[in-house]
């Protein structure tokens, strides 16, 4: 799909200022792409790679490293349940479960509306609040299986406006004002 | 007070102790112990370790205890700087388990399909398993699957499900080629070597990984299955597809050559090899090769195959007829040592012409190449600066771009490039000074005079002012440190007066007197050739006919008494009747003289012409008489390489048909002309050049054969140019007939034409042409060669788009080009990193080629 | 009963603590203006005098780490490891999410202390809340004058950057959270000679620090080394966070005094207890990597030193309550499949082996066990973890290989070789030990 519209090609900039070596604003353009996309497309990676001065290739190792990177287009919603030790203990994986029944998919795969793409995480950091699932990387703790259900239907509604769709980041950035910069120095 | 005597200073100890396996031994400081242990014979297993990239210790098979503040630990000897009183067991129980475990590991999703794999019977992982590994799998489970070899580029396949992830072919594309077009991708188990989408491994050094992989994951397309490991017969020679002289094995199966592996030679090429190097033998089994004499009764009549004897007293006979002014030599540059020594002597002994070029005006003159202070390629790793003032060197010499790069970026030597365009060095430069075409000297001068304390304030010869004083200040540093600046000199652009690169190189020598030139021509054995005489008014041994006469006349009886003429000089009397007979020795006048027109004249006027030739081309299609010559790795001999460094070229296969090498073709004309050189064997003439030729006196047979000299034999090439004198004898002593042997004496001064001003300012709507080589073009060998045939990029002229919308075209529409001399029509292509006013045109990419449109005026 | 010790926890419950004006209302940035008050070298030493040790993991002495910076050498940096993601841990994201100033300030005398060109916060990729509240709290400091240039006035400037990771744990090893910060694959540097401190970030002397480490900063300036030292014992001081989860009653994140708690007053007194009144039947004492505890080490203080002499580790404060139900074979297979999921693949033995054991335990709990299978874990273990000891000795370049072999995997089967034996003979559990609703087709292989 695409290469950074204006908007973003600025964000990119500013993410390229931060760092004393172009390259370090590579993962954090990866998640700009991915926020601007839904996934992460090869087009955009090929502008990152202009733009943090490497190969093609380079950011493509780089990027199929981490997980939260998609390469083709995936649900609106990625539901992430954790089924790591903590979560496992108190129903992790009958949430799993419940979750693939009622979703009617299993692990890894998009409902056919592209609504839901549903995940097995590991470990959410979140141990204390088990079994918990993430949707588009935002927390739901202590998750029942009636729980989980409304969730679905809230979403399905459209009723979850504090979840934005996948691929969006943070709804703040962090932007130094040129005013304020001690002047991050080249190296 | 009294003196007290102080105690001898003990000497120092520049060596560090190591005890492996209970034995000690002296391992260098910063030596790696992998390294130490394996120079003081302890093998250590290794795959991912290799000795010219950087250590990443991946696949920990080379695991040992080494001992340390907490006792003995397990340690990866390949990541080990040794340490004074280190002790080492690389045969503990401890150590076996560890290496074996790792070997099970690796084996675990390994296919182990060995009897189908190229690698088998050469194969790092292979071996280790026989001798180390464990028996039988305690693997029951799934191996990982993946698609069977895909291509990552049109020579190399990589099979995902051999490979071990050892992290070789990545690190050398980025480290060594500075290609990083394959990468590790995915994560922990699923991880794989592989390219970005639709962006494959097109690098000039693609084949090298095949050859550094320890396991069969990367085969050559030109090679795979081929031929099994085990039925390969090898020899180590010299690749001859450029001047680098890249060490070699060739391998052959069934007289038929397989591969070519490169050797790890320090001064030269550190095992690497290009593609072309690497893949074009396939054209020594071309089918087009010429394989028999054949003789035309006259110009254009139908060729008949000959026996060898009738064709050659075809060739005496004629040649016989003419005065040697009449008889012209053009071509040569690609021959051994031995063949180029046989041929001056045909043609300067024998026949007594002078007529004779190895260059075809495409080149520099003899004096300008061994005129300069010489520089070795190890001087580019020590040079306090590097000047680029010729080709693009990516292009032309591919291996010397790698030791450029190693010095550019591992030794952070600085680099200045003079260029019209970018070339594949331009990112390795500290400056890269873009003068106009036609005016390299002016801003050569503009940077000398820059580096003596006076900037430039304007343009200078197009060529940005703040480019022109950065480039100064980097010759300025190394002049301050007193170091060597070596300016790589070539032709930048064919379209351009070899005079104005000469002119250009010689204004940087007077800016520093640690100037040191390495001559960058492209054809393998130029150096030899001009060595060997092959040059209007040289005799071998470097030396002036005046100068060499005594001596040559005492060893061959007589030599040319006045100076010849250069190849255009031959061609413009052939073309006006004076030249009659004309012998192309591997030469295509049509394709790389730099005045098409004037070839085309000259072939078709001149009254006999012979051409010896292992492929045929345009030139010798219709020659009178055409001899096949034997090839690369069909005979033997010795090559000198760019530096001046003399290696064996060995014979591996059978010649095609009837071909012969030149060395005996010459010297049966000689014999037919009444000459016996006495030549029975190829070393007889090693022998005799080492023995006559004052350049060569070490360059005997038996020398070039001892280990001491597996790198070749470094010509005594002094920091001023040779000339030779014979020496009267000293008072007193009686005059002796034998010649002294010629002695060392000042520099001779190297004679151009000034350039500056020759070039017109053109109107604003002419453009200047700029016309230089890329690796794979019309060449015979590359067109012979299937697999690199298909990359060679059909010709166009490049423009920048600015020049293309100025016109109201579009890329890719055919354009007239149009000079002086002739015109021409290509395809547009839009190329934004030219600068404008000026059109590219690659050299011999078009049947018409880009020498239509230029003389050598 | 011993009550929580409120040190870096205070905001926690404060509505408006994790805004500047929240933080400054209760004391914020005055440590700051302190610090930038002394010398560079006396914050260091006043963090060497209240010995506080690393909360990341390894348990190292921050000003000892500190000391290590080579003389004279500049830039150098100091990069703050928020990448929590080991099995059970969270705290760092509370930290975050709950009290971000808390950090800045932390960041910001570390950063005087060791005279850092620049800092970055590298927060885990999956907590874009702990983002927005860190983007929200550097954008208010920056504007307020506490980072940036002249901060607080003062001629001293730095930038501190908020860096988002993409989900790898590896990248919580300090090398290879490097690594990524410089844009590349998150693999780990081998050391030597790849230590942060002399060789880090863009090869540069380098700090590594966990979040909740800095964290204490701020307090250990305002209060003095000596109060900071007053909690604890002498060789563990101050406070940590410990999240404990699995089958107490309530879990929860508790900050308690270092070194004298026992787990039997987290599980017991702070967590009501095992849920529905059970036994311990073991627990995890320090994250997915460390080797487990059982019932008879509940009173067991939480002091770095005895729990390591016990062969296992305090590591990330993260604590996993198992009752007698837990079924032992899958509990370790959770964890040996982590790590084969997590391994960045550099290792050999680390990338095939902890994959091999993970199929291995797949084929038991599958019912397809072999009698050998067992005895094949253990030697496959031991290939990654030469001897199966604590610390683990390795055969590859960073400890997360090791953890898969010599932690779980060993313990459980240690202690529960029945366990092991009643699936391979009868491809099931003991019965009355029942863990989740394992479906091969739900858990694809890692
Ligand atoms: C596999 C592995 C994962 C780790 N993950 C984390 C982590 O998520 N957070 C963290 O702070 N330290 C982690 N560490 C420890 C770091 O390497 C490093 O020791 C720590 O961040 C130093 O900070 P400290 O001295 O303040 O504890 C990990 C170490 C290893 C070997
Ligand atoms: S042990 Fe595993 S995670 Fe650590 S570096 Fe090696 S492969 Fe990577
Ligand atoms: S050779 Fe040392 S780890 Fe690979």
């Amino acid at each position: 799909m695409a290469r950074f519209s204006p908007a973003n090609l600025e964000r990119a900039k500013e993410l390229l200022s931060h760092y004393p070596r172009p390259k370090s604003a590579t993962i954090p353009m990866c998640h700009l792409a991915q926020e601007q996309d839904g996934y992460l497309a090869e087009d955009a990676m090929g502008h990152i790679a202009e733009l943090v001065g490497c190969s093609n290739a380079e950011v493509y190792g780089t990027a199929t490293f981490y997980e939260m990177f998609k390469f083709h287009p995936v649900g609106t919603y990625v539901v992430g349940v954790c089924t790591n030790i903590a979560c496992l203990l108190v129903g992790g994986e009958e949430l799993l479960d419940h979750a693939s029944d009622s979703l009617g998919i299993r692990p890894g795969a998009t409902t056919p509306d592209g609504l839901f793409t549903l995940e097995e995480m590991e470990c959410l950091a979140a141990c204390t609040e088990a079994p918990c699932l993430q949707v588009n990387y935002r927390y739901e703790n202590k998750v029942t299986h009636e729980g989980f259900d409304r969730l679905v239907a809230d979403l399905r509604a459209g009723k979850r406006t504090d979840i934005p769709r996948h691929g969006t980041l943070g709804g703040v950035r962090q932007s130094i004002p040129a005013d304020r910069r001690a002047g991050v120095k080249a190296i | 007070m009294t003196d007290i005597a102080a105690a001898p200073e003990a000497p120092k100890k520049t060596t560090l102790t190591v005890t492996i396996d209970g034995a000690p031994i002296e391992a260098n400081p910063g030596e790696l112990l992998i390294a130490a242990a394996e120079r003081t014979g302890t093998y250590i297993p290794r795959f991912c370790w290799h000795p010219r990239m950087s250590e990443v210790g991946m696949c920990r098979m080379c695991l040992v205890e080494v001992s340390g503040p907490r006792g003995m630990s397990l340690q990866p000897a390949c990541m080990q700087p040794v340490a004074e009183g280190m002790v080492v067991d690389t045969k503990s129980a401890t150590v076996k388990k560890a290496q074996d475990g790792v070997l099970e590991f690796l084996l675990v999703n390994h296919p182990l399909d060995c009897p189908v794999c190229d690698k088998g019977g050469e194969c790092p992982l292979q071996d280790q398993t026989l001798t180390f590994g464990p028996g039988e799998s305690r693997f029951v489970e799934e191996k990982r699957h993946n698609e069977k070899p895909i291509p990552i580029s049109d020579l190399v396949l990589l099979d995902r499900e051999r490979c071990i992830l050892c992290d070789r072919c990545t690190r050398f594309s980025k480290e060594v080629a500075g290609d990083p077009l394959i990468h590790f991708i995915n994560r922990g188990n699923h991880t794989e070597v592989n390219t970005f989408p639709d962006d494959p491994f097109a690098s000039y050094f693609s084949g090298n990984v095949v050859q550094i992989c320890p396991v069969g994951a990367l085969t050559a397309s030109p090679y795979r299955f081929a031929a099994r490991p085990w039925d390969l017969d090898q020899v180590e020679s010299t690749c001859t597809s450029c001047a680098v002289g890249c060490r070699v094995v060739v391998q052959s199966s069934g007289d038929q050559i397989t591969r070519l592996q490169g050797v790890d030679s320090d001064p030269v090429n550190w095992g690497w090899l290009c593609d072309k190097g690497r893949f074009d033998f396939e054209s020594v089994s071309s089918p087009s090769r010429l394989s028999a004499p054949v003789v035309r009764a006259a110009r254009g009549a139908a060729a008949e195959k000959v026996s060898w004897s009738v064709a050659n007293n075809r060739i005496a006979a004629a040649l016989r007829s003419y005065d040697p002014s009449q008889i012209g030599f053009i071509g040569g540059a690609r021959l051994t040592n031995e063949d180029q020594y046989a041929y001056v002597r045909l043609a300067k002994q024998v026949l007594r012409t002078d007529n004779v070029d190895a260059q075809l005006g495409d080149g520099l003159t003899a004096d300008a190449w061994l005129g300069f202070p010489r520089a070795t390629i190890d001087d580019l790793g020590t040079a306090g600066a590097i000047v680029l003032l010729g080709p693009d060197l990516k292009e032309e010499l591919p291996v010397l771009f790698l030791r450029l790069r190693d010095a550019a970026t591992a030794k952070r030597v600085p680099v200045v490039e003079f260029a019209t365009g970018p070339t594949g060095s331009t990112p390795y430069t500290a400056a890269s000074v873009r003068y106009r075409p036609g005016e390299v000297a002016v801003a050569a001068k503009a940077v000398a005079a820059a580096a003596a304390g006076n900037p430039a304030e304007r343009q200078i010869g197009g060529a940005e002012s703040d480019v022109i004083n950065a480039a100064g200040a980097v010759l300025a540093k190394a002049m301050a440190a007193g170091k060597k600046i070596v300016v790589v000199l070539g032709r930048g652009s064919m379209a351009e007066q070899s005079a104005s690169f000469v002119e250009a190189a010689l204004s940087l020598r007077d800016a520093s007197s640690h100037t040191v030139v390495l001559p960058a021509m492209r054809r393998s054995n130029l150096h030899g050739a001009l060595d060997m005489g092959m040059s209007p008014g040289l005799l071998p041994g470097r030396v002036t006919q005046s100068e060499g006469a005594t001596w040559y006349a005492a060893h061959w009886g007589s030599t040319p008494t006045s100076v010849g003429l250069d190849t255009m000089g031959m061609l413009a009397a052939a073309a006006a009747g004076t030249l009659k007979a004309l012998v192309l020795l591997g030469a295509d006048p049509l394709a790389d003289c730099p005045d098409r027109a004037l070839a085309e004249a000259a072939l078709s006027k001149v009254e006999f012409l012979v051409a010896v030739d292992t492929l045929p081309n345009a030139s010798n299609a219709h020659a009178d008489v055409i001899l096949p010559a034997a090839g690369f790795a069909e005979k033997s001999g010795t090559t000198t390489n760019l530096e001046g460094r003399v290696t064996a070229l060995s014979s591996k296969v059978t010649a095609v048909g009837t071909a012969r090498p030149d060395w005996m073709i010459a010297s049966e004309l000689a014999l037919i002309l009444g000459v016996d050189f006495g030549y029975e064997l190829v070393g007889d003439i090693t022998a005799d050049i080492a023995a006559v030729v004052p350049t060569h006196a070490g360059a005997t047979p038996d020398a070039l054969g001892r280990s001491a000299n597996a790198d070749g034999i470094l010509l005594p090439v002094p920091e001023v140019a040779l000339e030779l004198l014979g020496v009267a004898p000293a008072d007193g002593a009686e005059a002796s007939d034998e010649p002294a042997v010629p002695t060392l004496a000042v520099p001779r001064p190297i004679r151009v034409r000034s350039t500056e001003g020759v070039v017109p300012v053109p109107d604003s709507y002419s453009l200047r042409l700029v016309t230089s080589r890329v690796l794979y073009d019309l060449g015979s060998i590359v067109q012979s060669s299937p697999s690199l045939a298909k990359l060679a990029r059909p010709a166009t002229v490049r423009l920048h788009s600015g020049e293309i919308e100025r016109h109201a075209m579009h890329p890719g529409d055919l354009v007239r080009v149009v000079s002086q001399h002739g015109e021409l029509t290509l395809p547009m292509e839009a190329d934004d990193h030219l600068p404008r006013g000026v059109a590219f045109i690659a050299w011999n990419t078009s049947a018409s080629g880009a020498n239509m449109l230029i003389n050598d005026a | 009963m011993p009550a929580p010790t409120k040190m870096i926890s205070t905001r926690w419950d404060q509505a408006d603590g994790h805004t500047l004006d929240g933080y400054l209302r209760t004391g914020g940035y005055e440590a700051l203006r302190k610090a930038l008050a002394m010398a560079p070298d006396a914050v260091v030493d006043e963090v060497k005098a209240a010995n506080l040790a690393g909360r990341g993991g390894a348990g190292f002495p921050c000003g000892t780490k500190w000391g290590f910076l080579p003389k004279d050498v500049f830039p150098r940096y100091l990069v703050v490891n928020g990448d929590e993601s080991e099995p059970g841990t969270y705290k760092d994201r509370i930290l975050l999410e709950r009290d971000p100033h808390q950090l800045i300030e932390g960041v910001l005398i570390a950063s005087w202390a060791i005279k850092a060109e620049q800092a970055f916060i590298y927060i885990r990729g999956e907590m874009p809340h702990a983002h927005e509240r860190m983007a929200a709290a550097l954008n208010e400091a920056y504007a307020a004058g506490y980072i940036g240039k002249n901060i607080c006035g003062t001629d001293w400037s730095m930038d501190v950057v908020l860096h988002w990771g993409a989900g790898a744990y590896i990248v919580g090893e300090e090398t290879a959270l490097i690594e990524s910060l410089e844009g590349n694959r998150g693999m780990p540097r081998l050391k030597p000679p790849f230590f942060p401190a002399s060789k880090g970030l863009y090869m540069q002397p380098t700090v590594v620090n966990n979040v909740e480490t800095l964290a204490n900063l701020p307090w250990i300036i305002t209060n003095g080394a000596a109060a900071f030292t007053s909690f604890g014992n002498e060789k563990n001081t101050g406070t940590r966070l410990f999240a404990v989860s699995g089958h107490v009653k309530n879990p929860g994140v508790f900050e308690v005094e270092f070194g004298t708690t026992t787990f039997r007053e987290l599980f017991y007194d702070f967590c009501g207890g095992i849920r529905s009144d059970r036994r311990v039947k073991a627990f995890i004492p320090g994250g997915g990597s460390a080797p487990w505890f059982f019932e008879e080490d509940l009173d067991t203080p939480l002091d770095a030193g005895v729990v390591g002499g016990k062969g296992s580790m305090l590591g990330s404060g993260a604590i996993v309550a198992m009752d007698e139900t837990t079924d032992m074979v899958k509990a370790a297979w959770r964890i040996v499949k982590f790590f084969a999921k997590e391994s960045c693949g550099k290792c050999s033995p680390c990338r095939e082996g902890t994959n091999w054991m993970e199929k291995i335990y797949r084929r038991i709990l599958d019912g397809e066990g072999r009698p050998e299978d067992v005895s094949l874990l253990l030697d496959v273990a031991d290939n990654i973890s030469p001897g199966l000891t604590w610390p683990p000795r390795q055969t590859t370049i960073c400890p997360l290989g090791p953890s898969a072999a010599a932690g779980a995997l060993v313990s459980s089967i240690r202690r529960f070789p029945a366990e092991y034996e009643h699936y391979i003979v009868h491809g099931r559990p003991v019965d009355g030990l029942s863990t989740g609703v394992y479906r091969p087709s739900l858990t694809p292989a890692s």
